[in-house]
């Protein structure tokens, strides 16, 4: 390949690249758009808030009990080198509020409804459901994505406080258990320290995650192309999308919050 | 009630519809036909709005040009695969414009327009909770026909009404298609490759060809016309102006 033909590769990847950002951008200001129109969907938003929300509880719970664990023996071992072992209970708190807690529980959602989500729509494309929705009067944003934006934005930061109060107890278990802490003195360390805003910044973040996940999950589902292969290149850019997303976005997030 | 005037819509380089004009009385009764390729959906698509022409204009009972959510109102729509939500019992699927759509018709009122619509149709109550993936496709079909019928429309689209279904169901639904249609005075238009369905369901055929209406006439002149393009479709023959390479 000549250096011209490489940078004409480079430049067509980067407008490919930047026209899909602007699609997506313009479907999310689409989707918002719509969700300001009534009539609102109670009915689907409900079934919605079940499928991401209730039926997302145990990944998140298990996911956040092991991190926490993981977490508290990690500080441990690091904090033991200069016999700051004291501070594992609020160091695991804060980790686990302000970035773990979030962070994993957007990616493991992403995973587990961005996919689901961008499935279920791309399938209903290829089998003419889409159309089928605008022939009986109904608008497909509307009855299809608003919905899911709503639950996914309003379900992310309950299941992101769960898995909180769970990643926080499963750094207590092995405090207690492995590394010789009182119960109750691990348990006032962790909240003596813990701050509102600690707690308040991780939920924020977990309901742009959600509104980020169903998002992506919508987009890639009524993008999609045509027949199986449609469908399955749909649900892989769907998880791809949402987790390259969480992962800026809490960067950005971060740096609004916490920078000096 | 439905007046087709020019009609060009282009895919890419690919010229679909080369000036499609037709026009269509109340209560009568269409079967476009066509090679597969030939446009037909792409034309029920931009009846239904879902599609937007090039050039040419689409009249719809008084409308023009209307946009999806004014042709709902007018129009029910029967999908090749039927198109049924899967998450929704048949009973939903069938009341979901009155429920949804156009209106916000009481849950136990709907149900019970649901259940007669799918008598209508030849299916008991014992149907209306189950799901669509419960069903045979005779069955699907029937209760994709109920949701089209639902409200009794003025108009109404079958977009290949017989794919995928066995000679004998094949005929019951284009016997269902032809008592629905008569009894509620609709005009109907039905897209299809199905000799049967012509000369069940037609008033009138149109035969697309090239992105056109290449021949119009009634059922039994489209089975004994002389026209070469038509005698090799109807009669399924490989040599002839239709190429069977596309």
């Amino acid at each position: 390949m000549t250096p011209a033909a490489a940078l004409g590769a480079i430049g067509r990847a980067t407008a490919s690249g930047f026209g899909a950002l602007g699609r997506f951008v313009a479907f999310g200001a689409q989707a918002l758009g719509w969700a300001l129109r009534p009539p609102l969907y109670w009915r689907e938003t409900l079934t919605q808030l079940v499928l991401i929300g209730w039926l997302s509880l145990p990944v998140i719970g298990l996911t956040a009990l092991f991190t926490g664990a993981a977490l508290a023996l990690q500080i441990h071992a690091g904090s033991s080198r200069f016999s700051a072992e004291f501070a594992v209970p609020s160091i695991t708190a804060i980790g686990m509020v302000r970035e773990l807690g979030p962070v994993l529980g957007g990616l493991m959602v992403a995973a587990r409804v961005a996919s689901s989500i961008a499935a279920e729509i791309a399938t209903m494309k290829v089998s003419e459901q889409i159309d089928a929705l605008r022939t009986l009067a109904v608008e497909p944003m509307q009855y299809l994505t608003v919905p899911r934006l709503l639950a996914a934005t309003l379900a992310m930061p309950v299941l992101v406080a769960v898995g909180d109060a769970v990643g926080i107890l499963g750094g207590w278990a092995v405090g207690v258990t492995r590394l010789g802490f009182e119960s109750s003195a691990y348990l006032r360390n962790t909240l003596d320290f813990l701050e509102f805003w600690d707690v308040a910044s991780g939920l924020v973040k977990a309901a742009v995650f959600g509104f980020l996940i169903a998002l992506a999950g919508c987009h890639a589902g009524i993008s999609a192309g045509r027949g199986a292969m449609g469908v399955g290149a749909a649900t892989k850019s769907a998880v791809v999308l949402a987790s390259v997303l969480i992962l800026a976005a809490n960067y950005l997030l971060t740096e609004a919050f916490f920078s000096a | 009630m439905i007046r087709v005037t020019d009609l060009s819509k282009r895919f890419g380089p690919k010229t679909v519809l080369d000036g499609v004009s037709f026009s269509l009385a109340k209560g009568e009764s269409l079967v476009v036909i066509g090679s597969s390729g030939s446009g037909k959906s792409v034309l029920l698509k931009c009846l239904l709005g879902l599609e937007r022409a090039e050039h040419g204009e689409v009249q719809i009972a008084g409308l023009r040009n209307p946009q999806p959510r004014a042709v709902a109102a007018q129009v029910g729509m029967l999908f090749q695969g039927a198109a049924l939500f899967d998450s929704l019992p048949v009973w939903q699927n069938v009341a979901f414009r009155p429920m949804r759509g156009t209106g916000r018709m009481p849950r136990q009122q709907a149900r019970d327009l649901a259940v007669d619509t799918l008598a209508r149709v030849g299916l008991g109550p014992e149907v209306a909770d189950l799901f669509p993936a419960e069903l045979s496709g005779g069955m699907q079909k029937r209760v994709g026909l109920a949701r089209a019928i639902v409200g009794d429309p003025p108009v109404l689209f079958f977009d290949e009404p017989t794919a995928g279904l066995d000679p004998i169901m094949s005929a019951v639904i284009n016997a269902l298609i032809r008592r629905i249609v008569t009894e509620t005075g609709a005009t109907a238009l039905t897209i299809t490759h199905d000799m049967r369905t012509l000369r069940d369901v037609a008033d009138r055929v149109a035969m697309l060809h090239q992105g056109r209406f290449h021949w119009q006439g009634s059922a039994a002149e489209a089975l004994t016309t002389e026209d070469t393009v038509m005698r090799q479709f109807t009669l399924g023959q490989v040599e002839g102006p239709i190429p069977t390479l596309r």
